[in-house]
């Protein structure tokens, strides 16, 4: 393979994909060159995963072509060969959760004993050596499923690099990771790209790109719209090739009224406490207001909120506007008020095989008609205004959820939360895996619908999120450690979620 | 939620449209899928018609010949479907369908002074349907408030209901129940317009079905717990209640099943419903609701059965041997899946 740069190690030309009638991609354009660290952006449904899908042999494009170091790409069922190439961390995590981490780096390719028997000292052995010569710290024997997403992602890379790929595709690697991990994250692919791995780094967070890619392909619409280095694309730039006019993004929240402090509160916990998780925290929410809570993924900060929800069992007490909600009954905290956007939309978020609307109406589906009745015609008015409130991409209501991109699909989840006209809205890191424009619309919803007088509790730890905030609360280990008003300082914030401020207040 | 929705900056301009104009009629086409099996039907009437050109496509032999021998398939098959849209397995539902009229019968006419019997002849039916809810009781019991596996629940079920039956019915059979029991009497031989009574049960049920599950927050909730029970709770619905609502529902319907085969025979013997259950499935399966949960939709369970009903009709038709009829059976029941599966293009999970 040349290594003077002037072949690419990988090259996709104008590729064609639909599903029906969507078309997902009509003009896909990469070309990766040896070495680099190139980055794959664009809005939500811009076509990024199914370029993704069609490089990794996965998905069959309707026209176009995919070549490697120069040769055309191997044939679709030929999925040894695609994987010497290509190796990809997928938006989805894709190990089998029942296995160890050792079965599932040698899935289908065990190392024999004697009598041609599989031989499970072998197998930690070699998992062993594997996991140590890329230096990931990660027990082979536990089972997958036990890892954290950070331990997940670089077991998931180093079997793709012992496949002998040397080019792996990072489809959204960090959107679920915390600062810290992101950090790690950065510094092995920093390691393994002086090794002479090559990347391609699909990510919503502009500043990450120009932090560890040296050129930058832009999507938008389905079609290549640019490809540059990134020294010549600044963020004004790249933003408007993503979204395609020249206007940039607006600070969401930068001009929101202060909220008095006599305001009545519309949430209120005294002394809500998660067994095994948060201390007795006491909060509240003002009408009007929107409170963030901040805090590493230890710190109890979504267990805290999936209590308020009713999710988990809790203690203590919790008044919407005025009126006590009972415990550890989801129904109750609706009913009492609450909308709820949870943090894994995958998980918890949407049912794949339902529609749009039926997706966006399931917190409301005693109000589509009488006795229990569903109308299918109010499901799908309110399921096409939800559509055009938030900007979904999508081919109607009728569409299921499952066929729509990962921002799509997020912002369905955040239709249903806002469907029964909540009181107060309880979201968990609403904008994961949203596109720039769409965190703007998003946070823009919760922005403008809390100048109603509606509240809004948002637990976050996304720098953008906890801007529109009025107030910030920083959770660690279970306990509020600290409170800020708008106007915080970025570093101390950062610094007190990752705990070390602590030490020094 | 909101009319309109300033946010802080104006609104992106619209997306271009991504529908071609087939979009619609996609959509429409989706819908069309659960008449998949239509085609092959027809092809079945087509071939049995060329077999018995005199009487096949008669209304009396389709209805008495064919029909009529469906109907405790059908409602079992839709007991099935909404278990399995929830996401759940219920093996022991062939089991109700003996168990639950020996019980009620045995009650009104057995040689028995147990629980003050004999009891008046009008309780079998409402016994029946109780006796069946009970065991989606049970079974809801279990499954759901102490999470055990379903399938090995509702299969230790079956076991067990099988040994009730024989210890109740005594391996004999329970017979002549027309004479002894006008309900029975009614089920086996009513006619309304000319078609049987046990028939126009089965449209009534599947057409309340359709309607529950297609425009009734609970038959929604079906799918959604089916789809992600996760996402569903966290939605607000009562996840646990709806599961178990499907099992007390698939229970009763099992046992009216059952009343209408005893009616249909005049009798409950000991083995009623016996190896049953495999053959729901195939007609569920084929009918292209999903193993997984979630899918699938009762106009095309319905036409799994009828299609089934038609197979083993032309099969007896063909003149093939009784003793091979079995190995046939099995052997169209696979083709069958394989031609759902590729005239509905929905992979069956
Ligand atoms: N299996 C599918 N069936 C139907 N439509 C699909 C399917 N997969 C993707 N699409 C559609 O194709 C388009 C492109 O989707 P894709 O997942 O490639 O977007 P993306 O750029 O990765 O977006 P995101 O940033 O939200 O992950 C979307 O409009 C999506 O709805
Ligand atoms: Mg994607």
């Amino acid at each position: 393979m040349a290594e003077d740069g002037s072949t690419p190690l990988v090259e996709a030309v104008g590729i064609a994909k639909r599903f029906g009638p969507t078309v997902a991609l009509a003009d896909g354009n990469l070309t990766v060159l040896p070495g680099e660290t190139h980055a794959l952006v664009g809005r939500n449904g811009a076509g990024k995963s199914t370029l993704v899908g069609v490089l990794t042999g996965l998905l069959r494009a309707d026209a176009g072509e995919v070549r490697f170091g120069g040769r055309p790409a191997p044939p679709l069922g030929d999925r040894v060969a695609w994987r010497r190439h290509v190796a990809c961390v997928y938006q989805k995590p894709s190990v089998v959760g029942d296995l160890s981490v050792a079965e599932n780096l040698f899935l289908d390719r065990q190392p024999r004993g004697r009598w041609g028997l599989l031989s499970p000292p072998r197998l930690r052995r070699a998992a062993t050596e594997l996991l140590d010569s890329w230096s990931v710290p990660v027990d082979p024997d536990v089972p997958a499923k036990e890892l954290t997403v950070e331990q997940r992602q670089l077991v998931e890379i180093a079997g793709a690099l012992s496949h002998g790929a040397r080019f792996v595709i990072l489809d959204e690697p960090t959107a679920q990771l915390e600062a810290r991990a992101i950090a790690r994250l950065f510094d092995r692919l920093a390691d393994l790209k002086k090794q002479g791995v090559t990347f391609l780094f699909i990510s919503h967070h502009l500043p990450e790109i120009y932090q560890i890619c040296q050129r930058v392909t832009v999507f938008r619409d389905a079609r290549h719209i640019v490809t540059a280095p990134v020294a010549e694309m600044d963020h004004a730039r790249l933003v408007e090739a993503m979204i395609g006019e020249a206007r940039g993004l607006v600070q969401v929240g930068h001009d929101r009224p202060s909220v008095p402090p006599d305001t009545a509160p519309v949430l209120t916990l005294e002394a809500v406490g998660v067994p095994a998780v948060a201390e007795p925290v006491d909060l509240t929410v003002r009408r009007g207001e929107i409170v963030g809570v901040a805090g590493s993924v230890a710190s109890g900060k979504r267990e805290l909120a999936e209590a308020v929800v009713g999710l988990r069992p809790r203690t203590g007490r919790i008044l919407v506007g005025g009126r006590p909600v009972r415990a550890a009954s989801v129904p109750a905290a609706l009913r009492g008020g609450i909308g709820y956007l949870p943090a894994d939309r995958n998980s918890d978020g949407f049912v794949p095989g339902l529609s749009v609307a039926e997706n966006a109406t399931m917190t409301v589906a005693d109000r589509l008609g009488p006795f229990g009745v569903v109308l299918p015609g109010r499901r799908d008015a309110r399921g096409r205004r939800a559509i055009a409130d938030l900007d979904v991409h999508t081919a109607g209501p009728r569409q299921p959820v499952g066929e729509l991109s990962g921002g799509n699909a997020q912002k369905v989840v955040m239709a249903r939360a806002l469907a029964r006209d909540p009181q107060v809205l309880v979201l968990v890191q609403p904008t994961v895996g949203v596109d720039v424009r769409s965190k703007e619309s998003l946070l823009g919803v919760v922005d403008e619908e809390t100048r109603r007088g509606r509240g809004a509790l948002l637990v976050s730890d996304e720098i953008d999120d906890l801007r529109v905030c009025d107030r910030v609360l920083v959770m660690v280990a279970g306990r509020i450690v600290a409170e800020h008003t708008r106007g915080w300082d970025e570093a101390v914030l950062v610094a007190e979620i990752e705990g070390i401020g602590e030490k020094d207040v | 939620m909101s009319e309109t929705l300033a946010v802080g900056a104006p609104e992106a301009p619209p997306q271009p449209p991504k529908r071609s104009p087939r979009a619609v009629t996609r959509l429409r086409l989706a819908r069309l899928r659960d008449l998949a099996l239509i085609p092959p039907i027809i092809a079945l009437l087509i071939y049995g018609y060329t077999l018995k050109p005199d009487i096949f496509l008669t209304k009396s032999y389709l209805v008495d010949t064919v029909l009529k021998y469906q109907t405790e398939l059908a409602l079992l098959v839709l007991a099935e479907a909404l278990v399995l849209i929830v996401g759940k397995f219920d093996l022991s539902l062939e089991s109700i369908v003996g168990i639950a009229p020996a019980v009620a019968v045995f009650l009104v006419v057995g040689q028995t002074t147990a629980l003050g019997a004999p009891w008046p002849t009008w309780t079998v039916l409402p016994v029946t349907l109780l006796f069946g809810a009970l065991i989606g009781v049970f079974n809801g019991l279990l499954v759901v408030r102490f999470k055990l596996s379903a399938f090995i629940v509702t299969l230790a079920m079956l076991i067990a209901l099988r040994g009730l039956q024989l210890a109740i019915v005594g391996g004999a059979t329970i017979s002549n129940l027309a004479n002894r029991v006008p309900t029975i009497d009614n089920l086996g031989s009513l006619r309304i317009l000319t078609v049987p009574l046990s028939i126009w049960i089965v449209v009534v049920a599947f057409a309340v079905g359709v309607v529950v599950l297609g425009y009734t927050r609970f038959g929604r909730s079906l799918y959604a717990v089916g789809g992600n029970a996760d996402a569903a709770r966290a939605a607000g619905i009562r996840v646990e209640r709806v599961v178990w609502t499907a099992f007390i529902v698939a229970g009763a319907l099992a046992a009216l099943a059952g009343l209408m085969l005893s009616a249909r025979l005049g009798s409950v013997a000991a083995n009623q419903g016996n190896g049953m259950i495999f053959t729901v499935f195939a007609a569920a399966v084929i009918g292209g609701i999903s193993l997984d949960g979630g899918k699938g939709s009762l106009v095309g369970a319905l036409c799994g059965v009828v299609l089934l009903g038609l197979i083993q009709n032309v099969l007896t038709l063909a003149q093939v041997k009784p003793d091979q009829i079995q190995a046939v059976n099995g052997l169209v029941i696979l083709v069958a899946l394989v031609l759902a599966r590729l005239t509905s293009g929905k992979a069956q999970d």
